[in-house]
Order: structure tokens, then sequence, then C-alpha cells
């Protein structure tokens, strides 16, 4: 019921696919997916493991919603330990891979081990076999995954895979699915590439069956009509998609620009959800072709967008003068405003190029910012570039960097290690905007300080999915919060923390709560799952699921000096903006957040915190 | 009189919803592979588009099969397949022109669209309204409405 109660364990090593009955204890104390996950990969692996060795694990896990009515239930997630941070990588992804897996009977996929040549695992429903990979190995994501599809003569079949980042090791590769889904963050798709393993295709036709279907259909009823009427998940995510932010943070002096040197980007507007929807000069169509929903999902806030096809950058290139995945803010940040460049065009292309190849937009995007300011404050220069001007706001620099990338030629074997290796290299660490090594994403937390305290606390380094409390200070939900006040925003974003590893663990999506609170979502996941589901049991297991990840970093040798934000939001004021004058107020919270989580001065969770959650 | 599915493809995302509660109504379990609605989607153009049977008034699967296991549900106008009668012999699959009645290896049958006995899950859960039941005689009306719009 929910959880199809079945693990499937491939170990690459030997080549054998086992199936073993989910631990059920376990899941009663966290759930699934997320949660679930990172509790079979602390007992089963040590933390001091380097991510890239076969003694890494990697788990794709499903929640007990994921694949059933419940509105999103298309979530699914890659956990193991990321070699971006050396920290816990839990990398969620949308789209309709995890339902299917789910489907094909599956609440979890355990890769052990490595191949010692290139794999990919063919799922239909039971029967998981590995098989040869070798002529796919060097192929980008929409290759792979057209030519498994296509082989495997069932149309319906859905595909994860790695594109030549994760096979050339980048710290930032992503694993993508459904061609523009990806679980991005962390590293996971290097992972995955470090074993061999360079696609999973799965078919399934199971089912999925819930414990009380009757009350299950109320509560996802009542929950679809909230979510159609909210102004959020009803209007704003259906009509602009994420890029409804885009206007809206820049407009209050968030939007980190030029490698967070200016909170406000000129030429946002120029890049923004409202932009995608206006005709072009060059071909009078829209950017923006359609929106698009993944499995499960009402809201719907995936963009589907074609460029030009007689826009340069794709001359002869059909692969590119498609249909595809569209502009998400968090890529049309980091790739636009982070290092500059305001061509709506050049960043779709990018962003491409970042489903096709497997790199996460976020990290790249903010790598090359950094590399952009190295350039400019001289520590590195034409000859370390090729020859490229890696100037802030040059269009060519920018598509000329994410290009080598993809390719693994020149200057984008450096920008592959991510900003923090890049900057310590050329002797300037302080330009890497990130926290343990993962480049925060597009949130200023000088001017949106609840988020400061965010990325300093995650786990699995910078990143805005932990905690969303812009969704408070900025959107008022569930209740407005001044953004530029460190008041109550420890106690903010531990109840942000806590909520976001419940929902993230049931294999729902965390934008369902711009609109749903606990008490919605508690009533689908009782009706679903055997056990005690209350709101108040759901928040103690996002508690413990969030103690688990941090005791994981504790013992992978993180400290209380880690919970801590790039020099240039401590020490230099935003310029600009309703933030004029102000940096982060981390000192300020941090004391109160260790307080509040029960943790002690050094950022460690004291024995009453780990034996009240049974920890 | 008579009510009938109406899909909108613009309008649909490609959700799986309405799959979801199809296969529920049939199977008692959420398994899009066994919905008799389906979702078919297209890149270029860019298109998804909710697809199933149109309850044909002279019904080729219904002429077609041997045993008599596919009936005229009055109230709706729905054909009805008859898992009792019905010996899987799959010849209907054959007759219907649109592939819209299908054989399910599980249950030896085939399957079809049944209209729900008059409240289609699949309409009421569609979140885009990209599935409407309506009057079998206004189901071009809106986008009769829509067409006129366009004319100066």
């Amino acid at each position: 019921m929910s959880w199809t109660q079945k693990v499937l364990r491939v170990n690459l090593s030997t080549g054998s696919c086992e199936s073993e009955p989910l631990n059920m204890e376990w899941a009663h104390q966290y759930l699934g997916q997320r949660g679930l996950a990172t509790k079979y990969l602390v007992e089963e692996t040590d933390p001091k493991v380097d991510p890239l060795s076969p003694d890494n694990k990697m788990i794709f896990a499903t929640g007990p919603l994921t694949g059933t009515a419940a509105p999103t239930s298309g979530r699914w997630s890659v956990v193991c330990k990321g070699p971006l941070t050396g920290a816990i990588a839990a990398s969620n992804s949308g789209g309709f891979f995890g339902a299917e897996m789910k489907n094909a009977g599956w609440d979890m996929i355990i890769f052990e081990g490595a191949s010692d040549k290139p794999v990919y695992l063919s799922v239909k429903n039971d029967q998981a076999e590995l098989k040869d990979a070798s002529a796919l190995w060097g192929k980008t994501v929409w290759q792979t995954e057209k030519e498994l599809i296509d082989s495997s003569g069932d149309k319906d079949s859905k595909v994860a895979s790695i594109g030549p980042a994760g096979e050339n090791g980048s710290m930032f590769a992503a694993i993508v699915n459904d061609l523009d889904r990806a679980a991005g963050r962390s590293g996971v798709g290097a992972v995955m590439g470090s074993k061999n393993l360079k696609a999973v295709i799965v078919r399934g036709t199971v089912g999925v069956s819930v414990k009380d279907p009757m009350a299950f259909m109320q509560a996802c009823t009542a929950s679809n009509k909230i979510l159609a009427e909210n102004a959020v998940t009803g209007e704003g995510l259906p009509t602009y998609g994420t890029q409804v932010l885009m206007n809206v943070i820049n407009g209050i002096g968030s939007l980190p620009t030029r490698n967070a040197q200016d909170v406000e980007f000129e030429g946002a507007e120029n890049i923004s959800g409202e932009a995608m929807h206006e005709e072009r000069e060059s071909d009078g169509k829209a950017n923006l072709v359609s929106n698009h929903a993944c499995f499960g999902c009402p809201i719907s806030c995936a963009r589907r967008s074609k460029m030009d096809p007689n826009n340069p950058l794709i001359a002869g290139k059909e692969q590119y003068q498609v249909t595809s995945g569209g502009l998400e803010y968090e890529a049309a940040w980091s790739l636009g405003a982070g290092t500059g460049v305001d061509d709506l065009e050049a960043l779709t292309y990018c962003n491409f190029l970042c489903n096709d190849y497997g790199m996460d937009p976020i990290s790249l995007g903010s790598t090359i910012a950094a590399a952009m300011e190295l350039y400019e404050t001289g520590a590195i220069t034409d000859a370390d570039t090729g020859g490229v001007e890696l100037k802030f706001g040059s269009t060519d620099a920018l598509v000329k960097m994410v290009e080598a990338m993809g390719k693994n030629e020149g200057f984008g074997k450096e920008i592959a290690k991510g900003s923090k290796r890049l900057c310590e290299k050329y002797g300037k660490p302080e330009l890497s905007m990130s926290v343990k090594g993962q480049e925060f994403p597009a949130y200023d937390p000088r001017g949106i300080q609840g988020m400061g305290l965010t990325y300093a606390t995650s786990n699995r380094g910078g990143c805005h999915l932990r905690s969303y409390t812009v969704s408070s200070e900025v959107l008022g939900i569930p209740e407005k919060t001044d953004p530029l006040t460190t008041d109550g925003k420890a106690a903010l974003v531990k109840a942000f923390q806590d909520v976001t590893a419940a929902v993230d663990s049931s294999g729902t999506c965390i934008f369902t709560t711009f609109a749903l609170s606990m008490d919605d979502i508690a009533p689908e996941i009782a009706a679903a799952c055997e056990g005690d589901w209350s709101v108040d049991n759901l928040m103690e297991v996002g508690e413990r699921i969030w103690n688990m990840e941090r005791l994981y970093n504790i013992e992978a040798g993180f400290t209380a000096a880690d919970d801590t934000l790039p020099q240039r939001l401590l020490k230099d004021a935003a310029k600009s903006g309703a933030a004029k004058g102000l940096t982060s107020g981390l000192d300020k919270m941090l004391p109160e957040y260790y307080e509040l989580r029960g943790w002690g001065t050094d950022g460690v969770p004291s024995s009453e915190t780990q034996q009240r959650l049974g920890l | 009189m008579h009510k009938a599915l109406v899909m909108i493809p613009e309008k649909c995302t490609d959700c799986s919803q309405c799959e979801m509660m199809c296969s529920y109504e049939l199977t008692g379990a959420f398994n899009a592979p066994k919905s008799r609605i389906k979702i078919f989607s297209f890149d270029e153009p860019d298109r998804n588009v909710p697809f199933t049977c149109t309850q044909c008034e002279e019904a080729w699967c219904m002429r077609a099969c041997p045993v008599e296991a596919i009936t005229v549900d009055e109230s709706t106008g729905a054909k009805v397949v008859s898992e009792e009668r019905c010996v899987g012999c799959k010849v209907c699959t054959i007759a219907c022109p649109f592939g819209t009645i299908n054989y399910d290896f599980d249950r030896g049958k085939v399957t079809k669209c049944d209209l729900c006995g008059g409240e289609p899950a699949c309409a009421k859960v569609c979140p885009q309204d990209a599935i409407l039941y309506m009057n079998v005689d206004a189901t071009g009306n809106q986008r009769m409405r829509d067409s006129a719009e366009l004319l100066e």
C-alpha cells in the first residue's frame, strides 16, 4: 500500500540485480524518498567515503505518494554523498521517470559498487538487468534517451541518464530524466558516471494502490481545489512558471548580479517570464511555446520553449531547433543575471545545453560568473581562457564557456570543477559564491535575510530548496515577514526545513506548499499509508530527517565553521535597492537557530535531541 | 440527451491525472498504463492530446463482437463491455478504427471507456478543463465561438 515495499539492489561490480523487502520500520520513521533513502545511505556507507569511489552508494528513491493521484506525485530523488560538497546529496527531480519506477513496483533502486565498463539498467516491472552501454558512452542525454527508448520498442518507457558532464566527472553534473527534468544539484551525475552507469530505462505497469481510497480521493480533491484557487499555484506559476520571480526578486533588490557584486540587474526584464511571452523581433514568435506538467501536477510550472531556428547560435544544429524545456527562474538568473547577460535566446540555448550535456545550470552559471570576476580582476588571463574575453555581460563568453564545459575542452575543464575549486586554484577563494562548496541560488541574503540562514545551514550546501523562506519574506506565505530583518528568522528557517524534509519524503512537490499546509498534506499521506501520519508526527519526521542529515555531515567532517556564507554577503553591503547598506545578519540568527534545533554551540545535535528523535 | 467527452488539446499539460483516475476506476489502483483515456505528446508542433473512445453511434466494436459482449448503456449512450460475456477474442480491437478498445492481458478481457456510468472521472479530475463532458449536440460550440472571435 502506497509503498511498494520492494527495493531493487543493483551491484554494479558484480552485475547482480536483486529484490529485497523495504525496511518498514525505517519507512515509518523516515516516510520515503529523501528521508528513507538517506537512512539507507547512513546505515550502509561510511560518511567519509570518497564520493566518486565504488564505496559510495547512489539511491534512486520514490515516496509513498509518488505515482498516486496526489497532486504533484511525480517527484523522485537521487541520494548519495555529493562530490561537489562532500556532504549528503539529495537531489530531487520531477517529470515522469519517478512515477514510472514506482509503477514498476519499486520504492527504491540502490546502486552499489562500480562497473568496469559502461552499462545501463533496464527495468520492466520486476525484471531488471544491466546491459552494455558502450555504444551510448560519450553521447548526450537527448541522444541517449532517444536511442534507448527507440531500441526498447516501448515509447512509454522513461529514462534517466547522464550526459558527457557526468561521464567526465564534472563536480556539478546532473542526472536528467524525461529530456528536461533533472536531479541537478551537488554532482549526483558525477557519482553515476563514476559507477560507469550511463542510464536507467524503466517501464512499469504494476499499479500503485493506497490504504483508504475514498479518504485518499477526498484529500486529493480538496488539495487540488486549494491549488487551483491559490494565486501562486493557480495563477502565477501556471502563467509564468518559476520565472514569475525574475521581476519580483529584482524589484526588491535581491537578485545576485555579476557574481553577487550587485543586487539588481538592469537587464532582468529582458530575461523574465514576461519576456518569454513576448514576440521576438527576429521572427515574431514568442520564446514560450507551452506550459507543461510533471506527472500528476495541476500547477504545470514547466516551460516549453523554442528558439528562433535562424538564430546564429543554433545554425546547423538541428537538435536545438526544437521545442524543449525552457528557462526556469534559477537557470535564467544564474546564466543571465549572474553573468550579466540579458539575451533571452542565448540563455535558452545554454539551458538546452545544460539539459543535453547534463549540467546543473545554477552551479554552471555561478561558476562562470566567478570566472568572469577572476578575469576582470586579472587573476586569470587570455592565456588561461584560451583567448576568450571572459567579461561580465558578454554573451559570447557565456556561450563559449557553456559549450566548452559540455565538450570538456579548454577552460571548460576548469569550470567543470565548480566555483570553489576554481577560485581556490587561482588564489581568490573569496570569489566563489558557494556554501559548503555548492553555489547558492537566485536570492541575495542581504535583501532576504532568512535565505542567509537557509544557505548557511542547508545540509547539501548552498540551496533554496531546503527552506524557502522567500515564501514568507517576499510572497507572504503562510504569513508575511520583513525580509530585511533577522528577527524570527531562526524559527522560520527551522519550520520550513522540517516541513520541506517531510514533503520531499512523501514524493510530492514542495511547490504545493505555496498553497497547502501540513493540515492539507497530512490527510493525503494518512489515507495512503499505514501508520500515524498526523501533522505532529510528520513534523517530527521532518525534524528527524534534518538531524540525520546533519549528523551525516558532521561525521563526514563538517563543523559549525562551515555554517557560513561567502565573505561578500557578510562584509560588503548591498549597493542599491531596499537592502542598500545591509549585509547578511547571519551572526545574529545562527546561535538562535542552534538553540531552537537543540544543538550545542558547536552545531552538533545534543544527545537529548538525538534521543528525542530516535537517532 | 446523451453527453459526450470533448478533448481540448491546447489546454492539456500532460499531467496524467485523467489516466490515473481512469485506471483507478477500472483496477482499483493508480496505474496510468491501464487507463482507457491516454494522453499523447508531440514535440513538433508541441501538443498534448488526450484521446479515448468517442462512443460511435454505429459502433464497429459492437458490431464485430461475436458474443454480444458490447452493449449500449441507454442512460449514457456508452458502449459497454460485459466482462462476463467477453471471451477475449480481440476482434473488436481490429474493428475499431481509432484503437480505443484494447485487450488487457491481466484481465483477459477487452476494456474501453464506459463514461463511468455518466460521471466520467477523467473530466471530473482534469485540472486544466481540457476534458469536458457536455451535451452531444453542443460539442463544437466553444470551438465555433473561438473561431468566430478571430474574425475581424
